[in-house]
């Protein structure tokens, strides 16, 4: 496609800027449309999470021994990390969604660090997966808090400690706010994650020109840094943020 | 841009919401307890650790204690036995004083008994030889006198 694009621009082995291709869904076999069965490259890549997340945390932990290995030292470190991020966060009463929210923090993790590979997908890229992943967290909160909290849930949007006149105004933005949510939530993920890998290529296309390709090469390198932190950091974040909403969903009111 | 092309949106939410599941599962059912039984066992190990820890601390305690105690023990068991070899010491060393104490005395006493007695030869001799040296002094005079009054004289010049 690429080079499809270039020949029709007719400025082929000058500055060719293509920082988006790499986000294109095709099929992994053939050439045909993608349905919603089609095995493509985001079912290469998402089956490689899965991959990422049994090598780490089953694979690594198999010998279950006391003094852990590397892998399993990993494994303990991720697991104590989010338990303690979801009891600290959301409560104590909140330990029930854990193995939730460890599956959207390990899925994220691994796919933004399985998209750092050179030449792969990066599935956290789209937004249709981090507003499925959103949503997903979004009606869990509403449902869970509805159901637990019943009508007391709306006492959220309902800022008691507020002068009686601000509080319908109040209101109304809690209300904005809270439909915002999965909006910002997943639009932060994609848009993070996106924004880095098609800097990297905008970068990459400057190496053609043999005089910048130097910068290029440095800035690529040091872009890669900052990506493998964000990586990291995205994930942490959407994780958190799940945790936060949760405690609204089970301690609503300010 | 690919992210806005929604005919590919159904094929990603679906082996999405499987990877999800699949991810889930694996969590739910091995890795997560699996994990959480690991940290239990360690914790429960690192407890009785320092729990046995605190025993042979204990025990270490302890046995410095009787070890000072016995110490002290011995101590006082050393003062002890000092104290009475000292004591006997000094009732030999007084016994032993006191019988040469006596012995001393009683030599003194035999020792001026001898000296009186050889003053009264030596006083018995005197006599003796004066009443011969008178004797002879008057004999040598020519004189001849009784021996009988010259003794008396002489006993008499002696009694002074």
């Amino acid at each position: 496609m690429a080079t499809e694009t270039a020949a029709a621009h007719g400025d082929e082995g000058g500055l060719v800027f293509h920082p988006m291709d790499q986000f294109i869904v095709t099929p992994l076999f053939g050439d045909g449309p993608v349905h919603w069965y089609t095995i493509t490259n985001v079912t290469l890549w998402m089956a490689l999470a899965i991959v990422a997340v049994i090598v780490l945390m089953v694979l690594a932990t198999s010998r279950r021994a006391t003094i852990p290995s590397r892998g399993q030292s990993i494994a303990e470190l991720a697991y104590g990390f989010v338990y303690k991020m979801v009891e600290d966060v959301a409560g104590k009463d909140a330990v029930g969604f854990f193995p939730y929210i460890m599956t959207l923090f390990l899925f994220i993790v691994s796919a933004n660090f399985l998209g750092l590979i050179p030449m792969s997908f990066t599935t956290t890229s789209h937004f249709a997966v981090t507003v499925v992943l959103a949503l997903a967290v979004f009606l869990t909160v509403t449902i869970y808090g509805f159901m637990k909290n019943g009508s007391k849930f709306l006492g959220l949007f309902w800022v008691a400690s507020a002068p009686l006149a601000l509080r319908p105004i109040l209101a109304i933005i809690e209300v904005i706010s809270y439909f915002v949510r999965p909006v910002s939530h997943s639009i932060r993920l994609a848009g993070n994650v996106m924004a880095g890998h098609a800097v990297i290529k905008v970068f990459a296309g400057f190496a053609a020109i043999a005089v910048i390709s130097p910068v290029s090469v440095v800035a690529i390198t040091a872009m890669y840094g900052l990506e493998v932190l964000v990586a990291f950091i995205q994930a942490y974040v959407f994780t958190i943020l799940t945790c936060v909403y949760l405690k609204d969903a089970l301690h609503p009111g300010h | 841009m690919p992210q806005l092309d929604f005919s590919t949106w159904g094929n990603q939410i679906f082996w999405l919401i499987v990877t999800l599941i699949a991810i889930y599962f694996i969590l739910s059912r091995i890795a997560l307890p699996r994990i959480s039984a690991v940290l239990a066992e360690r914790t429960g190990t690192i407890t009785n650790d320092i729990a046995a820890a605190e025993d042979l601390k204990q025990k270490a305690k302890d046995a410095e204690a009787a070890y000072e105690k016995a110490l002290a023990d011995a101590r006082v068991e050393a003062n002890r036995i000092v104290a009475e070899t000292r004591s006997e010491i000094q009732a030999d060393l007084d016994a032993a004083t006191a019988k040469a104490d006596a012995e001393i005395a009683a030599k003194t006493a035999e020792g001026e008994k001898a000296i009186a007695e050889i003053r009264a030869n030596a006083m018995e001799s005197v006599e003796t030889v004066a009443k011969d040296t008178a004797q002879a002094i008057v004999s040598g005079l020519g004189f001849s006198a009784e021996a009988a009054s010259v003794d008396k004289a002489v006993a008499d010049r002696m009694k002074g």
